[in-house]
């Protein structure tokens, strides 16, 4: 069979017909079928995006109630009792059962549902289709179970919430035995089983996700479209689906045999444990280090597949908005794909203290630090982008700009981290808080958010409101900075993470007013991204109407389509495309998109 | 980049408007899936190896899997039974390349055959494995309960049959689905949906899992039965 009928065999030829009646006619399509089951994919990545942000909200609220709790340890906020219940508060302050499972549902929530589903669910449907030139996602109806799985998951962790005996409270890496025995604390019996449900649903949303992701950037791409042609957003997001498909099923492995231990009786993590009021436990020959292996071997991938598509955009949004090529396109893609490979050879650097081999410790040193290079290369590519270019200070453009920053300062950390003989005295410090949540937690929803900024109009016909973008902003990176960059001093000084009140500690007290510092930044912070928000929902159906379509000068093939493209992203032909995506400022001419032909006398870039 | 019209004519498989690897999307993911379920066997399959490898003793599987359908209490015939299982697995593969092979000759009463004798294999090899389960589950192995000692004569840990009914039961769940695939696709053959589409590749898909769960077993069998 030629390539051609095998292309057209599937449901490319469906799409092909799908989109070129999509300008005659206009389908009927109920409410259910575009706003719920839709399999367009602009759609489900607004699904994703639209449940992101919820989760972000939740998670950042329980940040800061936990905050409450760390700011003000001697404060009765009595009113919050009859708002959360007596499991949260108990005269006045957040009990420590409730603090550590809003500790832990924060991790969780905000590092898969959010930075993982809310990032690259999005965008990598968002951008995938519409930049590689395709009529939509490889498979759309794997692509919608995807967002269902991904809902399920959610509704599952978000019923936690409200058993009685509260959510899983033993930290969001799930080590066992606090996850693996239902009598190591309340939160370790339903809440946990809850959360474990959650996860292994949020598995296999990101396994559809993730193949429909890659399938749909190697096969779906336009005539002309080669690999060295692609915006890097859509490499960013293609190693980002690599990374997951081979990184979650480890985890899912590891949750498996956690559910074995947790209900039926088998010891893979447990050996010689008592347990305070039950006794010794029978269990026998099983290794707690052992799920740390199996999840850490996701769970650094894991950071990667939070980072890399805000790294990806922000390539995008600083060459667009620098009016100047990408500085470094093919080192860009080099650099990504060593993240990629050396993501997967790293993870016991999170276990340099649970009594592993010095010996092997260094090997891990050595390929942790090795990753410095690809980073730097990345850093060093995104400024030189930046010089000297006719710079325009969109909201993107500055969340972008503020994503490199917090990259550098919070990448820099690591290598300290990195350093297993550092990692004696860092280790389980707020030094390690502080630096995760820079580089990967922050910078990532940077990324998000210049994302969001940049292609809103591109997602709803109409644009942010800037000043408020401007405000987002400037309150965001200020308080970001101010919130964790005291961290590290606090963590150099040996204070501990996960701790539910410091001021009783002799060592620790000297911080209270630094933590009541920190507390009221993360809610002044917090509250400026509720502006955010009122300003996504209220620009969906108020906003500045979007009059060009292509309003940034962008070469790359979504500025192509319709100003509110329908399913099927182009109302004709597919265009073709005959250059890569990054010919800004070449041969006097401000910019060219992906679609113009290479002229006779052109030079070459 | 211009293309010239003189130049001789070679296939750009990775410019664009063309399956790179010359296949469809489908078969492209059911690759991805593959590589990813092979990371969800191997994590498992090296928890087990840390494991058994950081554990004083381990059962002899001579000792433990010696036993076979209609047998009295002394039968000491060690890993016959399971080379049967093996053996009825690997022969469903090569009735599974058949109907691949059928489906791309268009031979759609090939196809049923084969895909039949697959799916016969199939459930063989699971009565096989429910067999052995029952069998050792009456002897009083399960999760959490191990009834043999250590090929040393020493006390054994759970973990023997811990990782035992887990890995191959997660084996077998791959196998009962594939056998579920299969069904689907037989119903989908005499429904005559391929003769309509023009080709038969969802077979093909089908048999890349199905060989892809035959090549585990290789692998689960080595680790429990062989070492």
């Amino acid at each position: 069979m030629s390539n051609e009928a095998i292309l057209h065999g599937s449901s490319a030829a469906v799409h092909e017909v799908h989109g070129d009646h999509h300008h005659e006619h206009h389908h009927h399509e109920t409410f259910i079928s575009k706003y719920v089951f839709s399999q367009d994919h602009k759609m489900i990545a607004k699904q994703f995006l639209i449940t992101g942000m919820v989760w972000a909200v939740l998670g950042g609220l329980m940040s800061v109630l936990f905050r409450l709790q760390l700011g003000y340890p001697d404060a009765h906020f009595t009113w919050l009792e009859n708002i959360l219940g007596k499991f949260w508060v108990k005269d006045g302050r957040i009990t420590p059962e409730a603090y550590y499972a809003l500790v832990t549902t924060h991790g969780t929530v905000l590092v898969f549902f959010v930075l993982t589903a809310g990032l690259s669910g999005t965008f990598a449907n968002f951008l995938i289709p519409l930049q590689v030139g395709a009529r939509d996602m490889a498979s759309p109806f794997m692509n919608m179970l995807s967002y269902w799985f991904f809902f399920g998951a959610s509704v599952v962790m978000l019923s936690s919430m409200f058993v009685e005996t509260g959510p899983f409270s033993g930290g969001w890496t799930a080590y066992p035995p606090l996850s693996a025995l239902g009598s190591a604390s309340p939160g370790s019996k339903t809440g946990m089983d809850l959360w474990i449900i959650a996860m292994a649903l949020f598995v296999v949303s990101s396994l559809l996700g993730g193949l429909n992701y890659i399938a749909t950037v190697l096969n779906m791409r336009t005539k002309g479209m080669s690999m060295t042609r692609l915006p890097l957003t859509i490499w960013a997001l293609f190693f980002t689906a690599v990374l997951g498909v081979l990184s979650f099923p480890v985890l899912l492995s590891g949750f498996i045999l956690l559910i074995f231990d947790r209900n039926f009786g088998t010891s893979f993590y447990l050996s010689d444990i008592f347990v305070n009021g039950v006794g010794a436990l029978p269990n026998e020959g099983g290794s707690a280090i052992l799920f740390q292996h199996l999840f850490w071997f996701l769970g650094h991938p894991e950071v990667y597949i939070i980072l890399l598509p805000a790294m990806g955009m922000v390539s995008e949004i600083l060459s667009v908005n620098s009016r100047k090529p990408i500085f470094g396109y093919m080192a860009m893609i080099g650099s990504l794909f060593a993240i990629a490979i050396l993501a997967f050879l790293v993870w016991a650097h999170h276990m340099f203290v649970t009594g592993l081999n010095p010996f092997l410790g260094s090997i891990f040193v050595l390929l942790t630090l090795l990753i410095a290079v690809p980073s730097a290369i990345k850093v060093f590519n995104w400024l030189t982008t930046l010089w000297r270019g006719n710079i325009r200070f969109t909201p993107g453009m500055m969340f972008a700009i503020g994503f490199v920053s917090l990259f550098i300062s919070g990448g820099l950390t690591g290598i300290w981290l990195g350093n297993s003989a550092l990692d004696i005295h860092l280790h389980d410090t707020y030094f390690v808080i502080a630096h995760f949540h820079i580089v990967m937690g922050v910078a990532s929803m940077f990324g998000m958010f210049a994302g969001i900024y940049h292609w809103y109009p591109k997602m709803y016909g109409r644009h942010l409101n800037n000043t408020l973008g401007y405000i987002h902003f400037w309150i965001t990176i200020a308080g970001a900075y101010l919130i964790f960059w005291p961290m590290h001093y606090e963590g150099l000084a040996g204070m501990p993470r996960r701790y539910y009140d410091y001021s009783i500690w002799e060592s620790f007290k000297q911080f209270g007013d630094l933590n009541r510092f920190i507390s009221t930044v993360a809610m002044i912070v917090f509250a400026t991204q509720l502006l955010f928000l009122f300003n996504f929902f209220y620009s969906i159906f108020k906003g500045r109407k979007v009059t060009a379509k292509n309003p940034y000068n962008s070469n790359t093939l979504e500025w192509t389509t319709p100003i509110r493209p329908g399913h099927g992203n182009w109302p004709g032909e597919i265009p073709e495309v005959y250059r890569w995506a990054y010919d800004y400022g070449k041969d006097g001419r401000e910019f060219i998109p992906q679609t113009e032909p290479v002229g006779a006398d052109e030079s070459h870039h | 980049m211009s293309t010239s019209t003189t130049a001789p004519v070679t296939t750009k498989w990775w410019s664009g408007g063309k399956s790179p690897f010359n296949v469809e999307y489908g078969k492209l993911m059911m690759w991805y899936f593959l590589m990813s379920d092979a990371f969800t066997f191997g994590a498992f399959l090296i928890a087990y190896g840390t494991t058994r490898f950081a554990t004083a003793g381990w059962p002899n599987p001579n000792e433990v899997f010696k036993s076979y359908p209609f047998a009295g209490e002394n039968a000491n015939a060690p890993l016959v039974f399971v080379s049967i299982m093996t053996f009825i697995l690997i022969i469903s593969s090569v009735t599974m390349v058949l109907a691949v092979k059928a489906g791309q000759e268009m031979n759609k009463k090939a196809v049923v055959n084969n895909l039949i004798l697959t799916i016969i294999g199939g459930l063989a090899f699971l009565s096989c494995q429910a067999w052995e389960w029952t069998h050792l589950f009456h002897e009083g192995a399960w999760w959490g309960r191990n009834p043999f000692i250590n090929a040393d004569g020493t006390q054994s840990t759970t973990n023997f049959t811990n990782f035992f009914f887990t890995i191959t039961g997660f084996h077998g769940f791959h196998v009962f689905s594939g056998v579920i695939i299969n069904i689907v696709m037989l119903i989908m053959t005499l429904m005559d949906k391929f003769e309509q589409r023009g080709h038969y590749l969802m077979i093909e898909k089908a048999g890349l899992y199905w060989h892809f769960v035959d090549l585990v077993w290789v692998f689960v069998f080595t680790c429990f039965y062989l070492i």
